[in-house]
């Protein structure tokens, strides 16, 4: 047994709202550089829905994964090492831009610049690959919500699939039958098949916390991990030439922060932990039988609480403080205790690292919307077994269609909810409900507590990165000289404005904030006004985060007022290097505010 | 002047291109790539790129049989001069059409589709310039060789020669001298072609990923491990990759 520690997620669907923020911000935070416009290392995808890229889930098109060879060993889909040295000249099954989308702004100056004239003046659409004119076709999230689902659900490769199993018994009116959001970001795949394909080994899993990340100085271009992919996390830099992907915010994790899409989730439904798992024993549960392959990941992590677990843990240089927040760890207890979450695409046999809550939502909505009590564990019981299609889609989804699963996770939810109703009506905890999923009251109360309560303390159980493990991260040299020191993880709160300062986090914001200004590349002037998420612990508004109030005078109006700036300290008078830089942005509100 | 090109410059050739692979090595380890622009277009590019890149491997072994292997050494195994001739020219003749062709080809490609023109850089151009000289004077002196019959010349006496004799560092400058001057372009051509090598994206290359065969699947790496020679160095944390950005560019 090698016992090894990997960060997770859980997402909870059905609180998700598909407001995209995660998406907004990772995109603030990561992908907001050319090359990479189209690149989303979150999205938000409306299922049934074609997802992005379009239709990646059709791995008889685009060969991502692995699967089972004769021989019962496993195998790369899109084909062994030698197919694809012989690949590398054409990739035979990359995604082009048009199965993403061309990424496009638009001609805002015209609408301030335009001549006098009858016309209204329109801020055209422009590519931002060919800086043309362009016409929107498609972008990350075209079929939101219910545009187009009507039209373009049949193209859902699982709604495909559902279809063929159930010989179109199933008419599907989706606009009537059901609908909800599903954000993905990198599954951090426990036997990542991006990974396998890269020919130069660039691709790595990081030993201490399983996050996989692209070496941007080993990546050389070569694009197999595209197709390797059956997430397709992973997007071609067209700038740079290199691979970039999801990188868990690593800089965050290590100082014990969550991601940047779980601290901005208004759901606040996302979970991060560790679990500790068994690397030896990876590649024999990846091969399992298709209908096993949950079971397999769920074997294939270890219970924190058992000695044998823990001794191996220290033995194979786990530290302590890692291991106790195993034992804490929201992401085991959602996947393996209450067994609530299910992986994405288990048939893909990548072990994906980021699980979810199957939305309960769309039962609830049918019972409620058809007038019944949506709240009576009876309804929603028999709900649940009569409401195929909701379960066939998402048994399609998370358990390679195995709707058994699915039914007893949502019927876990279903009970929480109406034990939680006798609670709040004062009827008191009925056992009976707890039990008919297999659950006693204190359990089902703790689920509760985790998921519907979800304090920020409780989702998120982040351990630092150690500083004998990582000399070079200056956050912990600066954590360091405080009373509470490393290991202490217990003590912060960050964020969401609980309770007093913590110092780590305000010397967390400095370390950051320093290093991200003080390499020569991003100069505050160079960032124009935008804010780097990575550095805000979602405490107060940096400068720059929104735009500057207009209570001091606009210069463009100012100017003339005053006497082409003879009077008064006008904003003019800023040095001339300042100037240049507020000429070039192309967006007023967005100048660097040195400059006021 | 004859000694200056077949005896001096290609050992500064040689430098050049050490010296230069080195040092982007160790100094540009992020501008080591491809830049492939398969994401643009591809409809051309999966039957272009094939066609030259195979044709390419064809005529560098090609060039190996001729350069390298002694004329003595195939007559020993008792394959006579005809017969080889015959091989290496059609061979030859139809590892480089197909590499020029599918350089045509990628090149149109490059013109003709709007956002991988706009991809092209400055260097690119004048690679593609030289590259493109290389192997069409290259395929010169092998079509000039089948048209002209038996006539054609034996550069097995003449090139080869001079060329093993670089690597014992007593260039054969009057072997090299005595053949004609379309080798003697293309030689040069070629040379020119190395000395830049190191200085474009050509470099890739050299990082052919053959290793692939045998390395495990599953790559685990500390995150304490020393980087990569190279790679940008630990200065402190996370800054943005890339190119900037081009929307806010500074004027
Ligand atoms: S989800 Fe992430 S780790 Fe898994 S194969 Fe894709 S890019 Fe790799
Ligand atoms: S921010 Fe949260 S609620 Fe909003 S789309 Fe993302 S995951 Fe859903």
């Amino acid at each position: 047994m090698k016992v090894m520690a990997q960060v997770g997620m859980v997402m909870n669907l059905d609180k998700c709202i598909g407001c995209h923020t995660c998406s907004v911000t990772c995109k603030q935070a990561w992908t907001n550089r050319a090359g990479v416009e189209y690149v989303w290392f979150n999205n938000v995808e409306t299922r049934p829905g074609q997802g992005y890229p379009r239709r990646y889930e059709d791995q008889a098109r685009w060969r991502g994964g692995w699967e089972l060879n004769r021989r019962g060993r496993l195998r790369l889909r899109g084909g062994g090492r030698l197919k694809k040295l012989l690949g590398l000249f054409a990739s035979p099954v990359q995604p082009e831009l048009k199965d993403y989308y061309e990424p496009w702004t638009y001609d805002y100056q015209n609408l301030v610049q335009a001549p006098l004239g009858d016309d209204f003046p329109v801020a055209r659409p422009k590519s931002l690959i060919t800086g043309k004119d362009t016409r929107i076709e498609w972008s990350a999230n075209w079929d939101d919500n219910l545009g187009g689902t009507a039209q373009l659900g049949h193209l859902d490769p699982v709604v495909e699939q559902v279809r063929r199993e159930s010989e179109d018994r199933i008419k599907f009116e989706f606009e009537q039958t059901f609908m909800f959001y599903l954000p993905r970001i990198c599954e951090h795949c426990l036997n990542p098949s991006c990974m396998a394909s890269c020919p130069s080994g660039a691709i790595y899993k990081r030993t201490e916390d399983g996050i996989v990340l692209v070496d941007q100085d080993r990546c050389r271009g070569w694009r197999q991990c595209v197709t390797g992919c059956p997430y397709k996390k992973i997007y071609f830099n067209h700038k740079t030439g290199k691979a970039e992907k999801c990188t868990f915010c690593y800089p965050r994790v290590e100082i014990g922060l969550p991601t940047v899409c779980s601290e901005t989730c208004v759901g606040r439904l996302r979970y991060i932990g560790i679990f500790l798992y068994d690397a030896d024993r990876v590649t024999q549960a990846a091969s399992a039988a298709e209908k096993d392959l949950y079971q397999a990941q769920l074997d294939l992590m270890l219970d924190p609480e058992d000695p044998a677990v823990a001794a191996a843990a220290r033995a194979g240089g786990i530290p302590e403080d890692w291991l106790e927040a195993a034992r804490r760890s929201p992401v085991y207890r959602l996947a393996k205790v209450y067994q609530v979450a299910l992986p994405l695409h288990p048939e893909y046999r990548t072990m994906p690292m980021v699980w979810y809550v199957p939305p309960l939502s769309p039962v609830v909505d049918l019972l409620s919307g058809q007038g019944h009590d949506a709240e009576e564990a009876g309804n929603l019981f028999g709900a649940i077994e009569a409401l195929r299609i909701p379960v066939e889609y998402l048994a399609g989804l998370f358990t390679a269609g195995d709707t058994q699963i699915v039914t007893g996770v949502l019927r876990r939810l279903a009970a929480m909810r109406s034990f939680m109703r006798g609670i709040t009506l004062g009827q008191g905890a009925d056992e009976a409900i707890a039990a008919a999923v297999g659950m006693d009251a204190a359990a089902m109360y703790e689920m509760y507590r985790l998921m519907a309560i979800a304090k920020y303390q409780e989702r998120y159980v982040i351990p630092k990165a150690h500083v004998e493990q990582a000399h070079n991260l200056e956050e912990m040299g600066c954590s360091l000289d405080y009373d509470q020191g490393p290991g202490m993880y217990p003590s912060e709160a960050f964020g969401e404005a609980s309770g007093k300062p913590v110092p780590v986090a305000v010397e967390n914001f400095h370390a950051l904030k320093q290093r991200q200004t003080g390499s020569g590349e991003v100069q505050p002037g160079e960032l124009h006004g935008r804010v780097n998420l990575l550095n805000w612990d979602g405490r107060g508004t940096p400068p720059g985060m929104f735009p500057e109030r207009r209570d001091t005078p606009h210069p463009a109006t100012a100017s003339p007022a005053d006497g082409a700036g003879t009077a008064g300290p006008s904003p003019d008078a800023a040095g001339p290097s300042d100037h240049a830089t507020g000429a070039s942005g192309n967006d007023e509100d967005n100048r660097p505010r040195e400059q006021r | 002047m004859g000694f200056l090109l077949w005896g001096v410059l290609p050992y500064v050739m040689v430098a050049i291109l050490v010296g230069g692979s080195i040092w982007r090595y160790r100094y540009d380890q992020f501008g080591w790539t491809t830049r492939s622009s398969q994401l643009y277009e591809s409809r051309l590019l999966r039957i272009a790129s094939p066609v030259f890149h195979f044709g390419l491997l064809a005529v560098i072994a090609g060039h190996f049989f001729g350069l390298v292997i002694p004329k003595s050494w195939t007559e020993a195994v008792g394959m006579s001069q005809e017969f080889y001739h015959f091989n290496a020219l059609f061979v030859g003749g139809v590892a480089g059409v197909c590499t020029l062709g599918g350089i045509i080809l990628l090149i149109y490609r490059r013109r003709r589709t709007g956002p991988v023109f706009m991809a092209t850089t400055r260097n690119d151009k004048t690679m593609y310039v030289v590259l493109v000289a290389a192997i069409a004077f290259g395929l010169w002196t092998t079509l000039a060789s089948v048209f002209l019959g038996g006539h054609g010349h034996n550069y097995r006496e003449t090139v080869a020669p001079w060329f093993r004799s670089l690597f014992i560092f007593r260039p054969d400058v009057a072997a090299m001298a005595a053949a004609p001057f379309a080798f003697h372009l293309h030689t040069l051509v070629g040379m020119l072609l190395f000395a830049i090598w190191p200085f474009t994206r050509l470099v890739h290359a050299f990082t052919a990923p053959l290793h692939y065969l045998f390395r495990p699947y599953i790559v685990y790496r500390s995150r304490d491990r020393q980087p990569v020679p190279g790679s940008r160095g630990r200065h402190p944390g996370w800054q943005p990759i890339g190119t900037k950005d081009r929307e806010r560019r500074q004027p």
